[in-house]
């Protein structure tokens, strides 16, 4: 049986890992390669890391830095953070990324996830997408670009259904109402898009207790869950994680 | 010394980066002389499949020739899949037709891609496994799988919903539609057991 993911998100500044809350407030967290090798070595499924600056100055040093998590890593890694066109993913790629993740570039040309799914195949496409619950419509959730920074009129769950269509292989779903705080995923967003869309989901923001990765898998119906303060500043080795889901039933590696 | 296929496509690196750092030598090239005198081939990929075959270009022809002469390769991802007949990822294409069988989309009863860690149950006669429990986790990361019809053919499956064939063994010919360099330490035992397969076939 195919097991639940436990994913820590890199967040990478001017060379460095950062985390903040509602995508502010930013703290230092440590060497990207190192703390990289550590959660592999602690049993972590996957790892992301976002470039949260995506300048083109950091485009250069995002790529150092995939070349040297591929030496010393070996599991499958997500690069993303201002990737623009299928030279870039290419270019991540070939460094040694399993997968590259776009946000802002697909909304602008939904036909980058066609054709980046032609050329590397969808499993290797992932749509990030950065939600942010509507205050105008109850119960929907609002599609914003720019690292948190632009909202824009495309709807949630119809924009994830629309780019499962046209090529994206799997959604990295973050909660901007959630991010950074520690109070749980936001399980009903969780649930709108798997219910929606037959792509895995990697829930993402909001991580804080155990019980919120139980809850993102079962409530939510996430494929996969994402998480950073909550390894990065807190005591839960992935170890703990993967096994307080597995006393509870739920199919991991460990 | 082992060929590392690189065809530009994704992901060759990780393949060479993953021997290295189990000791063993790999070489990433596209040089016909390197592939010729190989002590065993391997084909990565991260692509879509007719991508891949259109990249791969004459090459094909000549991994055919000096594998159907003995010399072992392993296909991996999109490389093991380039081991079957043909595939219908957008269009039809033909694949390399060293073992018997069509590379079909996993059904949609399915999550796809099927993605993450999968249990592989390890059959004892398949050399790539040696020296590994009966089952184990692998990484997959994929929306196509061959439905093998190779008599002939060794298979390792994985349940998802279905029997998915996740390796093959067909004499000197081995495929992973898992990544073993992306599988963690489980991953590198395999690719180290394809180095001991090299060094073995090059002995006799």
């Amino acid at each position: 049986m195919l097991t639940k993911r436990i994913i820590p998100c890199l967040d990478v500044k001017d060379g460095r890992v950062v985390k903040g809350v509602h995508f502010l407030n930013l703290r230092d967290a440590g060497d990207p390669v190192e703390l990289g090798t550590r959660y592999s070595d602690e049993g972590a499924d996957e790892l992301v890391f976002l470039d949260i600056t995506a300048t083109i100055r950091s485009r250069k040093t995002i790529v150092e830095l995939v070349e040297k998590v591929a030496e010393n890593v070996f599991i499958s890694f997500t690069v993303g953070g201002g990737i623009q066109t299928v030279e870039q993913m290419d270019e991540l790629l070939r460094s040694g990324a399993e997968k590259v993740s776009v946000n802002t570039a697909a909304v602008e040309n939904p036909n980058l996830l066609t054709e980046a799914a032609k050329r590397f195949g969808n499993q290797c496409i992932v749509l990030a997408i950065d939600a942010r619950r509507s205050k105008e419509r109850k119960g929907h959730w609002q599609v914003t670009v720019k690292a948190g920074s632009e909202p824009t009129a495309l709807d949630v769950v119809e924009w994830a259904v629309k780019a499962e269509k046209l090529g994206a292989g799997e959604i990295l779903l973050t909660s901007m109402d959630a991010d950074g705080t520690k109070t749980g995923y936001d399980n009903e967003l969780n649930k709108a898009v798997t219910d929606a869309v037959n792509i895995p989901v990697i829930a993402s923001g909001g991580a804080g207790k155990l019980e919120h990765l139980y809850d993102a898998i079962v409530e939510g119906g996430a494929d996969a869950v994402l998480m950073a303060s909550i390894t990065h500043f807190e005591n839960y080795t992935i170890k703990q994680m993967k096994q307080y889901l597995a006393s509870r039933g739920i199919p991991v590696n460990l | 010394m082992l060929i590392v296929i690189d065809y530009n496509v994704g992901n060759v690196k990780s393949v060479c980066n993953a021997f290295r750092h189990i000791g063993c030598e790999a070489k990433l090239s596209c040089e016909p002389q390197d592939i010729e005198s190989a002590a065993g081939l391997v084909l990565p990929g991260v692509a879509a499949f007719g991508f891949a075959v259109s990249a791969l270009g004459p090459l094909a022809e000549l991994i055919k020739k000096l594998v159907l002469s003995g010399k072992p390769l392993l296909g991996i991802c999109v490389g093991y899949q380039l081991l079957f007949d043909q595939s219908s990822e957008f269009g039809c294409h033909a694949g390399l037709g060293l073992v018997s069988g069509n590379v079909v989309s996993i059904p949609t009863t399915q999550i796809v891609p099927h993605m993450g860690w999968n249990l592989v149950k390890l059959p004892e006669d398949m050399d790539l496994f040696a020296g590994l429990a009966r089952e184990k986790h692998f990484y997959f990361a994929h929306s196509f799988y061959p439905d093998v019809t190779d008599t002939q053919a060794k298979i390792a499956y994985t349940d998802y919903g279905f029997d998915l064939p996740a390796s093959v063994q067909k004499a000197n010919i081995y495929g992973t539609q898992f990544h073993p360099e992306k599988s963690g330490k489980t991953g590198l035992k395999v690719l180290k057991n394809f180095a001991q397969i090299c060094k073995r076939s090059n002995q006799c």
